[in-house]
């Protein structure tokens, strides 16, 4: 059993477990933050997106050995905090756009709709539909066209 | 008291419990609505069918009534009120209606409304079955009556406290006024009112005039929860002990353990505490799922055969062709006929939550945790396993990761309860995705063929065999009688006993087509393959066979399909649904070649509903390349006009007809399992190709329609088989023929490589960080 660091939603965590376990069992199952969901395990349904130094990743594909302690991972629970917030802008749309419905896909719906716009952002420019059709997280309820609006609409804020 | 037929229909008897604080509940006793009706020049009246006299819905209904006074609301002194309601909310939004429901009539926020799911309540019979999109029809009435009789209580008591006569009080957001200005709260009367006996009273509903909450748009009362991450799902809810478990899973559909290998190896390996074997396959329990995954994955088992090992698509599909029931029932068919059989493949009836379940087996009693339809059902199955009575087992009904009929069976609650008495530990048993592919349950595959003939500018009859592999009805009504009728001779024996009556209850041909003769037939029996209701039942094949022929009959008898469709409907509820879609798609537009308009007609759930879909088909959209993924024609727009008679929460409905549409695009499109010797290749969401980003419009249009009634019909499942109707249609145009499969791309070369049976789960991936946007 390997003892590992890094930073989670702005604090420093140590847990034990084997280096090949990976990042989201450790954040669920060992450490309670159950934000991220289970939805594939092989990095296909992205309901487990988080962000690691700031940009996109799915933690069910990254064995915690591999977690550098300087390393900043942030789940939902941890988001509204980058901006200092109560909410992040991104998730004040999603409510304004009421956009959930069961919810379970939707933690990992903003974390990515988050780091796309960013991405955009990053290249000078604002989010185009193309870059929503490059969004891979599924919703089983179909929430896609709400989130397509949502995105949009957050992205104006950020 | 004027005794007006308006004031009659709001008047009910109900009950104040004793309690601490005020608590009411409800009883009802409704009328079953009236039939609309409707004549036309050329079309010739069809009979009414049986769905148009009685449907599921009804029958669902009436299985109610008996314990529908058994819901209680309760008032609190803080000024808020709540109420456990008997269903599962699995993003349908019902805790969020019924919130409004009570809002509503006791007259305070939706805010101060706490609706939580009721624990499995045997005692409510049929009355805890969610199903059918009959939730608000059931309960719409009960919650009310529940809620205006903790009113009316705190109100005698206040007119007590200031006496004054109740008629005089108002009461304005929890505050109820005297004339003289004076006023006391909710929260004040709360325990005032309190009653030491219970006894009936007669209460009045309010009148849908003044309504202020219902049929006003509101936010769903968990979103804020689900977009920070705070809402818990079994698999997120913490139970001391309840360690990750796994089940390592047959290579073919109920194939079962014959012996294991290599126990003592995985028995050792890191984080794993307990395997054995269960019913299923061999169950594995370590500290984190991941390692519960790899030890499934060192698994040496020895495997029994499967119920279906030498079927495959190709050996069903003959099967029911040859099951087909011949037409004939019609007398005389005269004129020109349509005649149109189509396929319509597998589909999965996945959530994106997996089955999970959190068991907790002791010496002499049980706690299950986890999202259920059929609460009371998983009770009384769980004690039966476990030779227990089912009051020692508590079913604790938790919000669910989706549902679309899954959750009505409790496949992973006898597993978990399983495993937990086995390992003498609780577990929490969660489904690899995988395992939802391949050993979940799934709509069976199915023919429909339809015979219309037509003579003149009439359509004299209209005949239709819908042959599908068996439906698993044993989920019942939700409740263990219901449920043995459905694995009792006849029922089950793939002979259609039990899915005849569910037809016939569902099934309706909306138009005036002279003639009209439809039946159901099965093959196999219902314990074959793992199947079950999935959303929208048989409607969501049947329309879209039953769409596309008045389509072809449209054209053959040189008629626009939408103004073909306007004269054939029966009454002018379901022409004003149809008008408002095709109006506001602005139907009949000038379409560039290789793009089209589809339009479709639905009616189910006490309600009507039409859609219009435009549908691109040209080479630079068809073969747009995204990874891994199947890209192909795609919907552009989507309009639909819906009317469930009473809307209760437009935003809701809007939801479920957007997430309704979506199955539909998908399951045209893209979207389906492929069976082969025993079992199904699909195995991740990158091969079952259920509609994603690339494939969703970028224009959707719901219509709500305005009331047409005083009371709600279903919505949960009645965006499915309109839309795919809609885009069947449209994707028929476009390409000037009809397609004869759906999906329609099922027997291309599959776009991905299988994942192997053995191991049944394929491993963890770990480049994770190469992926990083």
């Amino acid at each position: 059993m390997a003892k590992h660091t890094f930073m989670l939603n702005g604090r420093r965590v140590h847990v034990d477990a084997p280096d090949d376990v990976r990042l989201l069992w450790v954040l669920r199952d060992l450490l309670g933050v159950t934000g991220p969901k289970y939805g594939c395990g092989i990095e296909v349904c992205k309901a487990c997106t988080s962000h690691i130094n700031g940009k996109a990743f799915n933690p069910c594909s990254v064995p915690v050995g591999e977690l550098k302690a300087d390393d900043e991972v942030t789940t939902i629970e941890g988001l509204p905090a980058t901006v200092e917030k109560d909410l992040h802008p991104m998730q004040e749309a999603w409510l304004e756009h009421d956009v959930p419905q069961c919810g379970y896909c939707q933690p990992g719906q903003i974390m990515a709709a988050v780091a796309k716009v960013r991405e955009a952002h990053a290249a000078g420019r604002e989010i185009t539909d193309a870059d929503l059709d490059e969004i891979r997280n599924i919703c089983r309820c179909g929430t896609y066209f709400r989130l397509r609006e949502a995105i949009k609409a957050g992205a104006k804020r950020m | 008291m004027t005794s007006t037929p308006e004031v009659s229909r709001r008047r009910f008897l109900t009950y104040i419990v004793a309690g601490p604080t005020v608590i009411a509940a409800a009883r009802w006793a409704d009328a079953s609505p009236g039939l609309g009706s409707g004549t036309t020049m050329q079309p010739i009246p069809s009979a009414p069918g049986a769905a148009d006299e009685y449907d599921l819905n009804d029958m669902l209904t009436d299985s109610t009534r008996p314990t529908a006074n058994m819901i209680t609301v309760t008032m609190h002194k803080d000024g808020t009120a709540s109420f456990a309601l008997p269903r599962v909310e699995t993003g349908q939004g019902i805790t969020t209606s019924s919130a409004m429901l009570i809002a509503e009539e006791l007259d305070i926020p939706v805010g101060k409304v706490h609706v939580t799911l009721a624990d499995a309540r045997p005692e409510l019979m049929m009355n805890q079955f969610t199903a059918g999109s009959n939730t608000t029809i059931s309960t719409y009435t009960p919650i009310r009556s529940a809620a205006a009789a903790a009113k009316q209580q705190m109100l005698l008591v206040a007119a007590s406290e200031l006496g004054v006569s109740p008629s005089d009080l108002r009461t304005d957001n929890g505050v109820v006024r005297a004339p003289d200005g004076r006023t006391m709260t909710y929260g004040d009367l709360a325990e005032k009112a309190a009653a030491t006996q219970t006894r009936q009273v007669e209460i009045e509903l309010a009148a849908p005039s003044t309504f202020k909450v219902i049929g006003k748009p509101h936010n769903r009362v968990d979103a804020h929860d689900a977009v920070t991450g705070r809402k818990k799902f079994t698999m997120d809810h913490h139970v001391p002990g309840a360690l990750p478990t796994m089940v390592c899973r047959p290579p073919t559909i109920k194939g079962a353990v014959k012996r294991v290998n290599n126990i003592s190896h995985v028995r050792a390996m890191p984080g794993v505490t307990h395997v054995g074997v269960i019913s299923t396959g061999v169950a594995v329990r370590a500290h984190t799922f991941g390692q519960c995954i790899d030890a499934i994955r060192a698994l040496k088992v020895s495997w029994n055969p499967g119920t279906a090992d030498h079927e495959s698509d190709k050996t069903l599909l003959p099967q029911l062709k040859a099951a087909e029931r011949p037409f004939g029932n019609v007398a005389d068919v005269n004129g020109n006929l349509i005649d149109e059989s189509f396929t319509f493949w597998w589909k999965s009836n996945s959530a994106l939550e997996p089955n999970t379940a959190i068991a907790d087996v002791r010496q002499d009693k049980a706690t299950i945790w986890s999202s259920l339809q059929s609460p009371i059902y998983a009770q009384k199955q769980v004690a039966d396993l476990l030779g227990f009575q089912t009051s020692q087992v508590t079913v604790r009904v938790m919000p669910g990761g989706g549902a679309f009929g899954r959750r009505m069976f409790n496949d992973v609650v006898l597993e978990a309860a399983e495993a937990s008495k086995k390992f003498g530990v609780p577990v929490k048993l969660m489904w690899h995705r995988t395992d939802e592919f391949r050993a979940g349950r799934v709509h069976p595959m199915a023919i429909s063929h339809v015979r219309a003939a037509y003579s003149g500018g009439s359509v004299v009859s209209f005949e239709q065999r819908h042959t599908s592999v068996a439906t698993d009805w044993t989920m019942g009504f939700g409740e263990p009688i219901t449920s043995m009728m459905a694995t009792t001779p006849p029922n089950g024996q793939g002979d259609a006993g039990y899915s005849q009556t569910v037809w016939n209850l569902t099934i309706n041909v909306p138009y005036n087509f002279g003639e009209v003769d439809h039946m159901v037939n099965e093959i196999k029996t219902y314990d074959v393959f793992h199947t079950g209701s999935v959303r929208n039942l048989y409607s969501a094949d049947a329309a879209v066979a039953r769409e596309l022929v008045v389509d072809k009959l449209a054209k053959a008898m040189g008629h626009d399909p939408y103004a073909f469709r306007s004269t054939f409907l029966k009454d002018d509820q379901s022409r004003a649904v149809l008008h408002a879609a095709a109006k506001a798609a602005r139907w009949g537009r000038h379409m560039p070649a290789g793009t089209a308009q589809g339009i479709a007609f639905h009616k189910e759930y006490h309600g009507v509903i039409a859609a219009v879909a435009e549908i691109d088909c040209r080479p630079h959209t068809v073969h747009r390349q995204v990874r891994q993924a199947v890209t192909g024609p795609r919907v552009t727009k989507l309009v639909i006009a819906v009317d469930v008679g009473l809307p209760i929460n437009p935003r809701g409905l809007e939801a479920q007809m957007q997430g309704g549409a979506m199955d539909a695009i998908g399951q045209v499109l893209t979207e389906s399992l492929h069976l082969h010797n025993g079992y199904f290749l699909e195995g991740s969401w990158d091969d079952y190709y259920y509609t994603r980003q690339w494939n969703v419009p970028k224009e959707i249009k719901v219509i709500v329609m305005p009331p047409s009634s005083d009371t709600p019909g279903g919505a949960g499942e009645f965006g499915v088989a309109v839309t795919k109707s809609a885009v069947a249609c449209a994707l028929a145009r476009a390409l000037g023929k009809t397609p004869q499969q759906f999906p329609v791309n099922h027997d291309a070369p599959l776009p991905f490589t299988p994942f192997p049976t053995v191991p049944p789960i394929p491993q963890s991936r770990r480049d994770g960080l190469k992926h990083t946007y």
